[in-house]
């Protein structure tokens, strides 16, 4: 363990909500608890960026006072980065959430153990059909 | 008698687990079975049989499914214990990693290395914006931005192809979701409609303040585009279809993302075109700090704040309804 544990409480704060967000999506049955899972994934990941890009005793890179020296503001490149984060995230929820929706109007559950169950009963029948057809296909 | 699992008749492991065990079946491939004969039983007892044999695969079927289930929630216990485990072992490997980082708002840091020291140093002059994040993302990285909307238009699309209610599709197979959409049509709420007067202005008119001054403060067109989409969503909310209909429908909101985008790439492929041959350029960076300043910031900024605007409101709209 390095020394740097004891101070560095944004980023123990944005690895457990990162955890948190991961088991969520992992065990959480229901498709759109996985979809906020997911969710608390990414913010986890803002966290860690903005913990990343700040320095202390400097301000936001907004030159208001005309200072253009680099010792007076924080790193804007996290910023960025949160920002394209932000916006990737907002897409895939929507798609996911999409998806969700259509699978909830074919099984009427957003339960995907369930949905699970159904797909494999499916199958099933669709084998035994199929074995019943050449059966009876051998016979005739 | 238990039926064996269809899938894992005839498989490789069912042989394996057959020459393991040193059985095999004489009859493989050498008896003929035959339709039973007639003239044996009559019509009434081979109906039994029949009646009899289908009850049998009836129980069987039933065992079956039963057996599937419990596989499944043994497979699901196992998976839960993994996941845990799985969880616990990053958490672990995670913090190790955050331990060895440098210590939170440490100015030696390396990623506040010299990419970062010229952004702040040379960015009010080269880009000509005071909001050193927004000359960042829209003109050093401008092609990042433009890429960002693009994922936003084509996530728009994707959405627009999964819930889209056609007209020619048949009529009860969205019923259900017109039905419950009734509840949410306006009821002609008087209270919500006298506040939306007085708040969907507001809200509109600060979405616009935000996007035209992404390059001198806080905000730009992602922010001020979500802020914009929210008040169309709340007058939406206040006045229904009918209402909104008249001014915002999706073909006007496929107009104006793709005039936008459009925009976006050719305004910025002239910047980028200008710049590496080192020609003579029509955009100026301007007085740092007036509105019509930072060279196409602003006009980038327009575009994107549409793009996420016309997103925003039709997410909504898709997803409520299914159609504008």
């Amino acid at each position: 363990m390095g020394s740097s544990i004891y101070t560095n409480y944004e980023e123990i704060a944005a690895v457990l909500l990162f955890v948190i967000g991961f088991l969520n999506l992992l065990i959480q049955p229901n498709l759109v608890k996985k979809i906020i899972g997911l969710d608390v994934m990414d913010a986890a990941i803002y966290l860690f960026l903005a913990a990343k890009g700040y320095i202390a005793g400097r301000t936001a890179p907004i030159v208001t006072d005309g200072i253009l020296s680099a010792d007076h503001y924080i790193n804007p490149i996290p910023a960025g980065l949160v920002l394209t984060g932000i916006v990737v995230s907002v897409s895939v929820s929507a798609v996911m959430m999409a998806l969700t929706i259509c699978l909830y109007r074919e099984y009427r559950t957003l339960d995907l153990d369930e949905i699970l169950v159904m797909l494999q009963e499916q199958e099933t029948a669709q084998l035994q059909r199929i074995q019943r057809d050449e059966r009876e296909g051998r016979s005739a | 008698m238990s039926r064996p699992n269809p899938s894992y008749e005839g498989s490789r492991r069912q042989k394996f687990m057959q020459w393991l065990k040193g059985e095999y079946d004489p009859s493989e491939g050498k008896l003929e079975t035959t339709e039973p004969d007639t003239s044996l039983f009559t019509d009434s007892e081979y109906h039994e049989i029949h009646l009899y044999l289908r009850n049998e695969y009836a129980d069987n079927e039933e065992h079956f499914r039963r057996g599937v289930r419990k596989h499944l929630t043994r497979i699901q216990k196992l998976y839960r214990l993994m996941a845990v485990i799985t969880a616990i072992f990053m958490t672990v490997l995670l913090l190790w990693a955050v331990s060895y980082e440098p210590s939170y708002g440490d100015p030696n840091a390396p990623e506040n290395n010299e990419v970062a020291t010229r952004y702040i140093e040379h960015g009010l002059a080269e880009t000509g914006a005071i909001n050193i994040v927004a000359g960042m993302i829209l003109d050093y990285r401008a092609f990042d931005t433009f890429g960002e909307s693009c994922v936003l238009f084509v996530a728009l699309c994707c959405v627009l192809i999964l819930l889209r209610v056609d007209a020619d599709e048949e009529a009860g197979s969205h019923a259900r979701e017109a039905m419950f959409d009734r509840h949410f049509e306006p009821k002609n709420d008087i209270i919500l409609q006298r506040m939306c007067r007085v708040l969907v202005p507001a809200i509109v008119i600060f979405g616009i303040y935000v996007v035209l001054n992404g390059h001198l403060s806080p905000g730009g067109g992602f922010s001020g585009g979500a802020i914009i989409g929210t008040g169309l969503i709340l007058y939406l909310t206040a006045f229904g279809f009918a209402n909104t209909e008249r001014f915002m429908t999706e073909k006007v909101a496929r107009l104006f993302s793709v005039a936008a985008l459009t925009f976006y790439c050719f305004a910025k492929s002239y910047s980028f075109y200008t710049g590496a041959n080192h020609l003579p350029s029509v955009i100026s960076t301007g007085t740092p700090g007036a509105i019509l300043s930072a060279g196409l910031i602003v006009y980038l900024n327009i575009c994107v704040g549409i793009v996420v605007a016309c997103t925003m409101y039709s997410f909504y709209v898709l997803f409520r309804k299914g159609g504008y």
